[in-house]
Parts: structure tokens; sequence; C-alpha cells
């Protein structure tokens, strides 16, 4: 009796799951594995040919001179998306988690882009970011001369960090401003009885405190900006140069736009490869700096 | 359980898809369908007439147009047939032309148009593979300059004529009008420091070239190149007659005194808010010339009815039919190319517009660049070019470096 309860409770709950592991399975697992079945391949979707070429994608790969800028394009957008986003955020949380008239009004304000549509916001964007655009027209009423934001070199990909933060930061805020208000109230009590200043307080109680946070905002941030594509695609198409050119873009070019589909398949591999090398790499960190794992 | 759960799931899934699946029998009722880069309700107004004609004849076909975002028209085509989602017949850009026309891809045509004699060797000759014709070129437009005459008035200036309307006094008037009105000058249309091969118009003139004849040899780094890059740049950033980079300005909206297009975009003038002129390219430091865009149509080999769409190309593409697509797409079909014929399909535009801009143009002209590896050249030249967008830039060293990226593909 009690088996077939069970046994009944179990199939339930596989019928609840089946949907989502359907989609799993559909768009995630069998995609994935494709991937590196046509990465061995050369793929030439015009002469409708598919030719198995083992390790060739491969090698093209290692000997691809434009590999190592785009990576490091790729680098450089990550830690500097990580570094402004997660520090803004924990700025703006700890501004916010105080007990002032208004405090909601702007936690509104922040958080309300990440509900924006992101072509839409970016597209914006790149009107107020054009030559004669709104930013420009600004820091002329003020007596300054704007550089041409998305077309030189140093700033564009400032540029695109910029929007993206300003996009997402929202959201790792009200993380932060949640983890804030699970601090026991009791504890900075007594860090202030003991003496402690607001910084030794800052750093002793709430950073260890809110750190399984501080994980998850960075593995949702690092592993966001690798896959960033509308962004690069509407704000600069990869340019000045490759300075844009980010992996994400540079496989969606080698596929969708050269038509080298296997080459593209072998990009995705390696941006497999470090996404799941980044996300091992934080899970064993966090036993080291997460307060509640130790 | 976890294993049989597993099971069910898949099983679920492959039924899901197995629904898709099914195919058009060889029999029955037939839909072709054709992919374009023009959704202006004009364009698809006629096709829709043409397509419901021929339905009439073969009431077992039914024609489906399908109007792709012109700036990604290549990229969606290719992924659709990636999808295995082929189209039966898509217009190919003149850019992707040699890619598709050597690939394969298409089928041979020759035996699905009407009076090939007509066509014009100077049209055909891109769409061509070892005699066969692999796409019809339905479309063979002439690069011309739109000019606001209205801002010219309004700035005191005159369009140049006669041997006076050279590169040199177009600049002059378009950095006049441009500085007295607080309006842009000449806009080459749909460049916006992307697609360097609108810049061709210009560069034509000095006689420059990418790339040689045979695709081969870079012609970045060649003395024509340079001069014409040079008074490319100097009309950008010196004389401020081109509006610099991420500057938006839209002719036909009358943001700028003059603009380098094809004819076919007069239609955006329908209900012109100000007096234009359409005037030839002018001439360069190499004299006269002109330079062509076209676009094709063809048949798809992965098409699900290659017979069925090779027919109905024939119908949409033959004599009666071109002339009424000659309001908008200049035709290649000789007999048609003459000005009182295109007079009657295009009102905007003056016989004398006609014939010095659109016949004279496709007599005369040369075509846009393109390459067999199209896309990933612009792509290098477009990154190659980037630095040279700035003022001071060293001209000659910039499209140096444009070679040194694209000579590797090119040699391929």
């Amino acid at each position: 009796m009690t088996s077939a309860i069970k046994r009944q409770d179990r199939l339930t709950a596989y019928a609840f799951i089946a949907p989502q592991l359907a989609g799993t399975v559909a768009f995630v697992l069998i995609p994935l594995v494709l991937v590196f079945w046509y990465s061995l391949h050369e793929w030439n979707v015009l002469a409708n040919t598919f030719t198995f070429t083992g390790a060739d994608n491969y090698r093209q790969l290692a000997d691809d001179p434009n590999v190592p800028k785009v990576l490091l394009a790729t680098l450089f957008f990550s830690a500097g998306l990580v570094v402004v986003n997660l520090s803004l955020a924990l700025l703006l949380a700890v501004l916010l988690n105080q007990k002032l008239r208004g405090t909601t009004v702007f936690r509104v304000m922040f958080f309300s882009p990440v509900v924006v549509s992101l072509v839409a916001w970016t597209i914006v964007w790149r009107f107020m970011l054009q030559d004669n655009g709104g930013i420009n027209a600004f820091l002329n009423a003020v007596g300054l001369d704007g550089p041409n934001w998305l077309r030189s070199g140093g700033t564009a990909m400032a540029a695109v960090i910029v929007v993206q933060v300003l996009k997402n930061v929202g959201l790792n805020m009200v993380l932060f401003l949640a983890a804030l208000q699970g601090v026991p109230p009791e504890l900075y009590e007594a860090a202030r009885t003991d003496g402690a200043n607001a910084w030794t307080v800052f750093r002793r109680i709430t950073l260890p405190l809110i750190s399984p946070t501080i994980l998850l905002t960075s593995i949702i941030t690092v592993v966001g900006s690798l896959q960033v594509f509308a962004q690069i695609a509407v704000l600069t198409e990869g340019g000045p140069g490759t300075s844009t050119t980010v992996l994400v873009y540079y496989l969606y070019q080698q596929a969708f736009q050269f038509h080298a589909f296997g080459y593209g398949a072998t990009l995705s591999v390696l941006l497999f490869l470090i996404v799941l090398a980044l996300t091992v790499f934080q899970w064993q960190l966090r036993k080291r700096w997460v307060f509640h794992e130790s | 359980m976890k294993l049989r759960a597993a099971i069910a799931s898949i099983v679920l899934l492959v039924s899901i898809t197995a629904c898709g699946n099914s195919q058009d029998g060889g029999s029955g009722p037939v839909t072709l369908r054709m992919t374009t880069w023009s959704a202006n309700e004009a364009h698809v107004k006629l096709f829709t007439e043409i397509a419901a004609e021929y339905t009439q004849a073969h009431p077992d076909v039914t024609i489906k147009f399908d109007a792709l975002p012109v700036d990604t028209y290549t990229t969606t085509l290719t992924t659709q047939i990636a999808g295995g989602n082929a189209p039966d017949l898509a217009w190919i850009l003149e850019g992707a032309a040699p890619d598709f026309v050597s690939s394969g891809a298409l089928a041979p045509v020759d035996d699905a148009i009407e009076n090939p004699a007509e066509l014009a060797p100077s049209a055909t000759a891109l769409w061509k593979q070892d005699g066969k014709l692999i796409a019809y070129p339905f479309s063979t437009s002439p690069f011309g300059v739109f000019v606001n005459t209205d801002l010219l008035t309004q700035a005191g200036q005159t369009l140049p004529t006669g041997d006076d309307w050279t590169w040199d006094n177009a600049v002059a008037v378009a950095a006049a009008t441009a500085a007295r009105t607080g309006k842009q000058g000449l806009v080459p249309r749909d460049f916006d420091y992307k697609d360097w091969t609108n810049l061709a118009p210009i560069f034509d003139g000095w006689g420059a070239q990418a790339w040689s004849a045979d695709g081969k040899t870079c012609g970045f780094d060649q003395q024509p190149m340079i001069d014409a890059m040079t008074f490319i740049h100097q009309a950008i950033f010196s004389k401020k007659a081109i509006p610099g980079p991420g500057v938006a300005a839209d002719f036909f909206a009358g943001e700028s005194a003059m603009t380098i297009t094809q004819i076919s975009r007069a239609s955006l003038l329908k209900d012109g808010k100000f007096k234009w002129a359409l005037v030839p390219l002018p001439a360069g430091p190499k004299g006269k010339y002109s330079v062509i865009g076209q676009g094709g149509v063809g048949v798809m080999k992965q098409g699900k009815h290659v017979d069925a769409a090779k027919d109905f190309l024939k119908f949409f593409t033959g004599d009666a039919n071109s002339a009424k697509l000659a309001q908008f797409f200049p035709p290649p079909r000789t007999p048609q190319l003459t000005a009182d014929t295109l007079a009657k399909s295009n009102p905007l535009l003056s016989k004398e517009q006609l014939q010095s801009v659109v016949i004279d143009g496709i007599s005369n002209g040369v075509v846009k660049p393109s390459h067999a590896d199209n896309a990933q050249i612009s792509q290098a030249v477009r990154s190659a070019l980037d630095p040279m967008w700035k003022d001071g830039a060293d001209v000659p060293a910039v499209l140096k470096s444009v070679c040194t990226a694209i000579q590797p593909v090119l040699a391929k």
C-alpha cells in the first residue's frame, strides 16, 4: 500500500518535471551533443555538403590569428562588467538599505531597466551615444567635447560595458538588498558595543554574511557576460576594428555571416568549455570564502 | 524508474518533432515561397498581382512572398537553408552573388527564361557560371546622386552641370550647403562607416578597385585607391562635406543636401516635401563612369518544388511582367531599356533622368565589388578600415593594413 502511494507520488513528480525536462533535452542537451558533432565537420550550407574533417576545425582554432584578440576582448568585457556591476550593485544596495525617505523610489528607479526589453534599451543607448547624440549634446551644453563613444577603440568597449551594467545592476542590487536585510541586527549592535567602526563592521560582519549572495551574483554575472550578443550587435557590430568582437559575436560571424557552420560549432565548444571551467572554479572557490559553506 | 521517465520524455519529444516533419508530396497543391528584401507596399502589391495572375492559370499553385529585412537578408536566408527550410525561389544581393552562383545552391535557369537573347550581357555577367545562367538579374539599378535643390537654393548654391559636374565641385557645393544650412552635405547612403562597398560609386571614379578582376590580388594599397580614399577622407574631416562617423542623416527626410544611391530609391520621394533632382555620378579624375547595384532571383536546389519554381520564374520575369517590374527595378531586357518604355512606369523620373542615369548607366556600368568569400572579406575590410575614420589618420598606412588583412583570403 505504502509503496503504491510512493510510486504514485514519484510518477506525479516526474509528470511535473517532464515539460521542463523535455525542454532541456530538446534545446540544451541534444544541441550540445550536436555542436560537438558539427565541430568535427566542414558544413557548407549553400553547397549542401557536410564532410567529416576530424580535428581540422580545432587546428584552425589554434591557428586563427583573431582568436587571441577575441578572447582578450571577451576577458576585458567580462572582467569590466563583473567588477563594475557587482561593486555598483553592492554600493547601491548598502545606500538603499538605510531607513530614509524616498528609498523605495530609488529602488524602483534602479530596478526598472531590468524589465525593459534588452534590444529596445540598447537601441535607445545607441542613439544617445552616437556622435551627434544625446550624451554629447549634453556635454556640449556644459562646454565639453565628448568623444565619438561607439567609434573609438578606447571608449567603445567601456560604453558597451556601462550600457550593460545600467541594464542589469538593479537585479544584483535587489539580491544584495535581500541579503543585507537578512543580516541579524544584533550582530551589528554587538560589534558597535565592542567599538568597531563602520568599515570594520562592513568588512567583518556584512561581507561574510552576504558572501553566498556575492557568489551567486558573480556566477550569474560572469556567465551572463560571456553570452553578451545583442548589445554588441546593436551598438558596435564588433568594431571599431575587432575591439568589441567578443567570443559569442565572433562565432555568430563565422557561422551565420561567413557560412562556416563547422568552425562556428568549434567556437561554441570553446565557449562551452570556458563557461564550464569558470563555473567549476567558482564553485570550488566557495568553500574558501563563502561563510555558510565552511 | 528514472530511466523509464527519461525514456518517456524522449518518446514524447520525438513524437512532437515528428509532427512537423511531413513533406509535400510530388503532386497535388503546391505552395511556392519566394524570399525578398522588400516589404515596400507598392512592390508587394505588384508581386501579389503577378502571382494571382499565375494562380489563375495554375489553380494548384499558390505563391507566398516572404519579405526579410535587407540588412540581415543573406544571413537569414542561409539560416533558413541550414535549418532545412530553404525557400523555392530567393532574391540574391549582388554581394552574395558569387557565393550563391559558385556553390551550386541554385538550379540553372536557362530553360526558365523567356527570350534570353534580350538580356544585356553587362547585366548577366555576375550571374553566370560555365556559360549557364544561374540566376535572373531582375534589378540592375545604377547609382546616381539625388540632390535637394531647395537646400542648395537656401544656401545660395547652384548645382554644377555638364563638364563642371565633378567630384571636386560636388563636394564643394555639399560642404557649402552644409555649412550654411546646418544640415548635412553629401551622404553615401547605407555606408554608415560599415558597408564600405557603398563607397564604390565614389572610388570607381578614380579607377580604383577593391581587388583585381580575378579576385586574387588586393587593390586597396594601389595608387588609385589611395587617391580616392584620401579624397573621401578630406571630404569628411577637412571639408565637412560628408557627415562623420556616427552622425545620422536621412536625405529622404530632408536632412542632407545630396545622397548617392540607386534610382530604385526614387519611390521614397513620392510625397517629397522638397524639390529634388537626380543626376549621374560626378566625373572623377578618370572621367565619366557609372556603377550599378544588382539583385538576382534564383531557384533553390534545396527547395521542395524546383520545377514548379522554374515555371513561375519564367512567368515572373517574362517580357510582360518584366515591363511591369521595371517601374521599381530596371530590367536586364535590352528592348525595355529605352527612355520611352521606362518613362511609362516611372512617373517620378523625367525621360532625361532615365536616359542619363539609368540607360547610360546600365550599358557602361561596373557592378559593385563582390567576391566568393564576400561576407568574410567585407568584414575584414570593414575592421581594417575603421582606423581611417578619424581626423589625421594615415590613409596609405590604413589601406596597406587592409591588404594585409584580406590578401590571405583573396589568395585562397
